[in-house]
């Protein structure tokens, strides 16, 4: 057990989120007798799913510093039929049609993010305001029609990587990008170590160290076989490797940068950050429009995969970007969460949803579980905190806590 | 009858770790005014906790026997159903309810399950008359003054056929002539023959209101004096609070006072939550190189306030003043330009002001000049974790790795993780304020040998305590705050506690006039 913690860092949260996941694909590829590793289900729940992750990545940021953002999908809404119309009726290039569009995300960012920081109307109301006002401005300016978007347009939602270079079978750019990463992790992980044991900080054996490498090596690898031997002309999704890159990205604003962390300290405490000599309005305000930006670029996306720009694009968008967030750990009071468990979060929801789907469980019942997942996921967490304190529950399970922690966590989520 | 109302006995209520109460007695008589006095922290709150139910029967030890019967309360119901009822420092009521509302919350007058207005109001204005307010009971609480409010909570205990009135603190958020209408209360009370507790720091108050007194020090209950046999003055019941012993509880030190760094003069707040009340008065104090400087004050009597607008305007309204900082002008608006003009300040209160609870040691440590280990805004982790790793050794916190959560620490440890922050911005002036409160007296004599070298190696240091032993143990200089002024300034060899303790309870004519 405590070899399995060394191998997976000491974070069980995360720990218990990613044995869901693996929990989750097994059990549905033996239920589908496997339909769900197929790589054209792969890559569908890639493209699929990667405008919800990539509102994610800013939800769990504006969950950190402890607002919500319920006006995503709208806002998602509202840039994604600007750009369909004026790569319509202008002409404009897809390129410059895009940065448009992020720059219609930012100046919404703005507006809500003035109100939250500034003014201090609290988040939940000003994106409530937010989600009828874009609702509106969509099919205001759409005139509630659904505009169709030209074929260059398409390749950021449902684009693949190109074939180039000799015929392997496989797409040989997903396999050199699946390559590069496992590269880049091994390096990576070598660097930290050397780092750690320098300073004295080396925690967990060196073996821990390679076995985690590997297998997050070997998870890599796999995925990207898999998607590489999909039917030609497919292969990584486009969307999936705007994901990617954003999750990079991200992930070392996050815990790297001193902007990342004054997100964590303004969540977590703002007093003491605000006495720490961090701007919490700036953060607060920085943290809204990025969200904002982050949705603009979701819509386009999906405006992009689905052909056309429409009246109801966006709808519940946000209420599954905020479940992605709490099933990936963040706290509702703020201060905690990572871009990396939201993916996940988001990740276990869409394998549920696809894997369901294939089953052919109606979406009444996926509904359902998905409900009772997300409360799980956070009982789950709850459970853990009061783990300090005495309770009934805490006391009857006491003695088999230790040994089934990571079972259980599979199970409840 | 007996004319004795109240019984304690040997009470004792402990808390994880800390004795907050041990063996406190008291003697309540029928119809009197009892005051309690102590130093903050004594326990005189927690006393009157026990008392009323809010710490229920079975989490403290010992007897209340209230008008001759044992009694066992589990709630604050219970207890004001007995005829006990506490008014809090933070008054309990509603600012957005009218004065008849606040005063029936809970008591509310019905007819056929809905609630009537008329009878509400009738019986309101007869109870306002009995306090002397002559206000509409239609009124919205907000839109009266503390003082009012004040009359109303009493309003609100008459209703509920109050035998002991406990006031905590009653005069605290109230000027002069609020206070002496609140007294006349009081004492018009006693004369309809309702005993009633009052816990007060201003000793001239207690001295003109209350018939006994009971001194509650550390936790115990050290004697009870009879005001007009007695004969007690303010001294007297000073002696009485501070009397107890100083052992050698501070590191051996040679202070090495330079020339001055900090100079503060005029320096004028006003509150930020009730306008045109003034928390800093025109202060004036300066901090030399290399030199400890004490505050002491009551709570309530602005220094923590006073100390949070000098670092960079972060509590209050400026309302005028000026900072020298090396003999020059400077003007620091935010926290950050603080910082960068070399202050810090810790907070008073740790959990809430101090830390990100969430954060580890080595986030925490570093979280206050996050530019100092930062190449174009991104953080260097290695230069993070040695910081960390070098304050963690030279403050010997008690900790398996700086990678530690630090709401996982003991208070002496998580007082160091906040030093270590502070320390890490390198700065000139570091203000410290209650840095030993709610830790232990071995983490305490550790944290008064940083403070000292931090004095040593040249930084002007300001301690701010309500412990007086504590601030003539370590510091070169105090001064003495009073309602927001400054009242006096003593040098370590003239400072006792009494002299202390007569300059922080009296506005007197004379220091009024020089801190003008």
């Amino acid at each position: 057990m405590k070899k399995l913690k060394d191998i997976f860092g000491g974070d069980t949260r995360q720990f218990g989120m990613i044995f869901a996941l693996v929990a989750l694909i097994a059990l549905f590829q033996v239920m589908t007798n496997g339909l769900v590793l197929k790589p054209e289900n792969v890559i569908n729940i890639f493209n699929g799913n990667s405008y919800i992750l990539v509102m994610a990545i800013g939800m769990v940021l504006v969950i950190i510093a402890g607002h919500i953002d319920l006006s995503v999908g709208s806002v998602a809404a509202a840039v994604g039929i600007v750009v369909a119309l004026l790569m319509r009726d202008t002409g404009m290039h897809w390129v410059l049609a895009v940065l448009v569009g992020l720059a219609f995300g930012a100046l919404i960012g703005a507006w809500q993010g003035f109100w939250v920081a500034y003014v201090g109307i609290p988040a939940f109301i000003v994106t409530l305001s937010g989600m009828m006002v874009f609702r509106g401005v969509n099919q205001l300016i759409g005139k509630s029609n659904t505009i169709p978007v030209k074929e260059d347009f398409q390749v950021i939602g449902a684009g693949y990587l190109p074939e180039v270079g000799p015929n392997t079978g496989y797409n040989n750019l997903t396999v050199l990008l699946g390559l590069i990463l496992v590269a880049a992790v091994v390096l990576g992980a070598i660097r930290t170590r050397r780092n750690q044991v320098k300073i004295g900080a080396a925690t967990g054996s060196a073996t821990a160290m390679w076995v985690r490498t590997g297998l997050i090596s070997f998870a890599i690898l796999a995925v990207a076989l898999l998607m590489a031997s999909g039917r030609r002309g497919t292969s990584f999704p486009v969307s999936g490797l705007i994901l990617g890159a954003l999750v990079l990205i991200y992930g070392f604003i996050s815990t790297r940068t001193i902007i990342g962390r004054h997100v964590y300290a303004v969540g977590g405490n703002r007093h003491a950050a605000e006495l720490s000599g961090v701007r919490s309005k700036r953060v607060n305000f920085l943290v809204m429009m990025n969200m904002s930006i982050l949705a603009a670029l979701a819509g386009m996306m999906f405006v992009a995969r689905s052909n056309a720009s429409g009246p109801f694009d966006g709808v519940g968008w946000e209420l599954d970007a905020i479940a992605a967030v709490f099933i990936g750990g963040a706290a509702v009071t703020g201060g905690v969460g990572t871009v990396i468990g939201s993916i996940v979060g988001g990740l276990v929801m869409a394998v549920l949803n696809n894997g369901l789907q294939l089953l052919g469980v109606g979406a009444d019942l996926t509904q359902i579980i998905k409900g009772l997942v997300l409360l799980a996921a956070v009982a789950f967490d709850v459970y853990n905190k009061m783990q300090g304190r005495p309770s009934i529950i805490g006391l009857l399970t006491r003695g088999s806590k230790k040994g089934t922690t990571p079972d259980a966590a599979g199970k409840s989520a | 009858m007996s004319d004795v109302i109240l019984e304690m006995r040997n009470i004792t209520k402990e808390f994880p770790g800390v004795k907050a109460l041990e063996n406190v007695s008291m003697v309540v008589r029928r119809g009197e005014v009892h005051a309690i006095c102590g130093e903050n922290g004594a326990g005189k709150s927690t006393l009157m906790k026990v008392l009323s139910g809010v710490w229920p029967y079975g989490s403290y030890t010992g007897e209340i026997i209230f008008d001759g019967k044992p009694v066992e309360f589990k709630n604050i119901r219970q207890s004001e159903h007995a005829g006990i009822v506490i008014i809090h420092q933070e008054l309990a009521l509603i600012p957005e309810l009218s004065i008849a509302e606040n005063i029936f919350l809970g008591n509310e007058y019905v007819k056929n399950g809905v609630i009537d207005w008329v009878e509400t109001n009738r019986r309101a204005r007869e109870l306002l008359e009995h306090v002397g307010l002559n206000d509409e009971p239609q009124t919205a609480i907000k839109n009266i003054g503390v003082g009012k409010q004040q009359l109303v909570e009493i309003a609100k205990a008459l209703n509920k056929d109050v035998r002991l009135l406990i006031l905590d603190e009653p005069t605290a958020a109230l000027n002069e002539e609020d206070s002496q209408h609140l007294l006349g209360l009081i004492d018009e009370l006693r004369r309809k023959g309702i005993t009633c507790i009052i816990i007060s720091h201003k000793l001239n108050e207690i001295e003109q209101i209350a018939d006994s007194i009971t001194i509650i020090r550390d936790g115990q209950s050290v004697e009870t004096l009879d005001v007009k046999g007695d004969k007690v003055d303010e001294d007297r019941i000073i002696r009485g609070m501070v009397g107890r012993e100083m052992s050698s509880r501070f590191p051996d030190y040679t202070p090495n006072v330079g020339e001055t760094f900090v100079e503060v003069r005029n320096w004028t707040v006003e509150s930020p939550v009730i306008p045109g009340r003034l928390v800093c008065k025109g202060s004036n104090f300066y901090v030399r190189r290399g030199e400890i400087v004490g505050f002491a004050g009551l709570m309530g009597a602005g220094r923590t306030e006073l100390m949070r607008s000098i670092f960079g305007q972060s509590y209050g309204i400026f309302r005028g003043g000026e900072l020298y900082l090396d003999g020059k002008k400077v003007s620091l608006k935010s926290v950050p330009a603080a910082i960068d003009a070399g202050i810090g300040y810790v907070t008073e209160d740790r959990k809430v002001l101090g830390l990100n609870l969430l954060d580890d040691i080595k986030t925490t440590t570093v979280s206050a000049k996050l530019k100092k280990i930062s190449k174009r805004s991104v953080v260097d982790r290695r230069a993070e974790f040695e910081a960390a790793e070098g304050y963690r050794k030279s403050l010997r916190t008690k900790t398996p790795t700086v990678n530690e959560g630090v709401g996982k620490l003991s208070g002496g440890n998580q007082q160091k993780v906040v030093l270590a922050k502070w320390l890490f911005t390198d700065p000139d002036l570091l203000i410290l304020d209650e840095p030993t409160r709610g830790i232990d007296v071995g983490a305490k004599y550790e944290i008064y040998g940083i403070v000292q070298e931090l004095a040593k190696s040249g930084k002007a240091v300001i301690v701010v305590s309500s412990e007086l032993p504590e601030l003539l143990g370590l510091s070169d200089r105090i001064y003495t705050i009073c309602e927001g002024a400054i009242t006096g300034c003593l040098a370590k060899g003239e400072a006792t506690q009494e002299n202390l303790m007569k300059l922080m309870t009296t506005l007197s004519d004379r220091s009024a006039a020089a801190s003008a």
